[in-house]
């Protein structure tokens, strides 16, 4: 795994080519560290999550859960340690190019914006194993595109194009298969030019979307709007609107 | 014999079908030789592709001696023709079909899979399908649909009229129609022009028109200036402007 700072980007790249990024433990732990060191880092306003151009990442370390028995899995509390990915305030970008399956899928659909290569291939073939998803997929892919493909995904072991992902609203944007690591750090570098308050608020009222009835989610929504209204940053970017100038935002 | 003969000429690979006492008609052994062809045409040695067929025909189809073997039909197809039709498309350099003699069926599908299509004055192109009750397969009613339009194409493909190579010509289903004792070399010819273009570019090229077969402008737009943003990171991109301010031939090395 390699991780570098660009500005005001976090680049997290996890790099097993000759596992096509299989999610063991290992790599898992040192990627959840930095996710959460660059999180903590005030100048980090948004983190790009890669893999490579053959594989973003192709599933679990199959070894370990071969290896591993029920209570193992268990106690050591692997994917839970997935979840809290989900706790991290600054916005995460997937840059999916290759294979994204398994868990791999079910990582990238932990990040906030997911941009694909168009040789990007989704799935969830835990079935072809006797298994099923067992990080957020089920839950996940059913939220981010509905039961009915979800179902067929997940229970025929079917693979999405970049551009099936695309049309289902998998993933938010495809691109040149060249371009899939530029374009995911174009799309960081600009959420990261935004006012990182609002940024964060608009984060977490979009999460509350799965986690709420509608009334309090728009009442989440309502309150971190008016708190977004309280910072300097909605000051100066209302100001700049006004004069029409760019807004100069300091995170305050 | 191999059901397929592949040679490499400088940086032109010739891809050759071979059962020319059957017109190169497919048959299991002669898709997996022209997989295994098209896989090798992926080194980047490899700068254009010619395909070809032996004898009098360059591929009469389906052999319909194995069709007629049982298990699903469709099974075979998504097997056998999905693969490499979808390898000729992924392919990023220019593919050449040298259509020397009968070209039918889901052998006029795998000619019109190709970037280029050129024909020997002894070509004949028949639809086949609808003669024995079938529908055209292979990609033929996605690339005969966009090389003649709509009309034409539905019109061709449901009459099964026997185009001559100079029909072909007159309605751009082919570029070119030479004598036949010189197809092969006009292909090679034309393989070793391609073979001196700046093949990323090319290949590009490629997939940008693919794209725009579904593609809105918006999308279209996006995709080439990504791609554009590729192509000037290329070194054939900088030989082409040196050799423009130069006043030279450029010398593209396809990287």
């Amino acid at each position: 795994m390699t991780l570098e700072r660009d500005g005001r980007v976090g680049i997290v790249l996890m790099n097993r080519p000759k596992q096509l990024n299989a999610l063991s433990g290992e790599l898992m732990g040192a990627v959840v560290g930095a996710l959460q060191e660059l999180d903590a880092d005030p100048e980090i306003r948004a983190i790009v999550l890669g893999g490579g151009e053959r594989a973003f990442a192709a599933g679990a370390d199959i070894g370990e859960l071969a290896e591993g028995t029920p209570v193992s899995l268990y106690d050591n509390r692997r994917i839970d340690e997935w979840d809290t990915i989900r706790d991290l305030r600054t916005p995460l970008v997937a840059a999916v190019s290759g294979f994204c399956l398994g868990g791999g899928c079910e990582l990238a659909m932990l990040c906030d914006v997911i941009v694909a290569s168009e040789s990007a291939t989704f799935g969830q073939p835990e079935i072809n194993l006797g298994m099923l998803p067992g990080a957020g997929g089920t839950q996940r892919l059913a939220r981010a595109i509905g039961k009915a493909v979800a179902m067929d995904m997940i229970l025929t072991g079917r693979m999405l194009s970049a551009r099936e992902a695309l049309g289902f609203g998998l993933v938010a944007r495809v691109v040149a298969k060249e371009a899939w690591l530029d374009e995911a750090k174009r799309v960081a570098r600009e959420i990261a030019a935004k006012g990182p308050i609002a940024v964060r608020l608009a984060k977490e009222a979009v999460d509350q979307a799965f986690e709420t009835p509608l009334a309090a989610g728009t009442a989440f929504e309502r309150r971190s709007f008016y708190l977004a209204r309280a910072s300097e940053d909605a000051g100066e970017g209302l100001q700049a609107f006004v004069e029409k100038r760019a807004p100069d935002f300091k995170g305050r | 014999m191999a059901e397929v003969e592949v040679t490499r000429e400088g940086a032109v690979q010739t891809i050759i079908l071979n059962r020319p006492e059957v017109f190169n008609a497919f048959n299991r052994a002669l898709h997996a030789g022209l997989r295994q062809a098209l896989k090798d045409a992926r080194d980047p040695e490899v700068r254009a592709v010619v395909v070809t067929g032996a004898g009098k025909g360059f591929c009469a189809g389906q052999d319909l001696k194995e069709f007629s073997e049982g298990g699903d039909v469709g099974d075979s197809l998504r097997a056998t023709y999905h693969p490499n039709v979808l390898a000729i498309r992924a392919l990023e350099k220019p593919v050449i079909a040298a259509v020397n003699g009968a070209c039918a069926g889901a052998g006029l599908s795998f000619a019109c899979a190709c970037d280029i299509r050129i024909a020997s004055d002894a070509a004949s192109f028949v639809p086949g399908f609808i003669g024995i009750g079938l529908v055209p397969d292979a990609g033929g009613t996605h690339f005969i649909h966009r090389l003649l339009g709509a009309p034409r194409a539905f019109e061709w493909m449901t009459s099964n009229r026997r185009l001559t190579a100079a029909e072909a010509h007159a309605w751009g289903l082919v570029s070119e129609v030479v004598e036949a004792g010189g197809l092969a070399a006009r292909a090679a010819e034309l393989g070793a022009f391609y073979a001196g273009l700046p093949t990323r570019a090319i290949g590009m090229t490629k997939r940008l028109f693919d794209h725009a077969d579904t593609a809105s402008l918006d999308e279209q737009l996006e995709l080439e200036a990504q791609l554009q943003s590729v192509a000037v990171q290329t070194s054939d991109f900088r030989e082409g402007v040196t050799a423009f301010l130069e006043k030279r031939p450029p010398g593209f090395t396809g990287v």
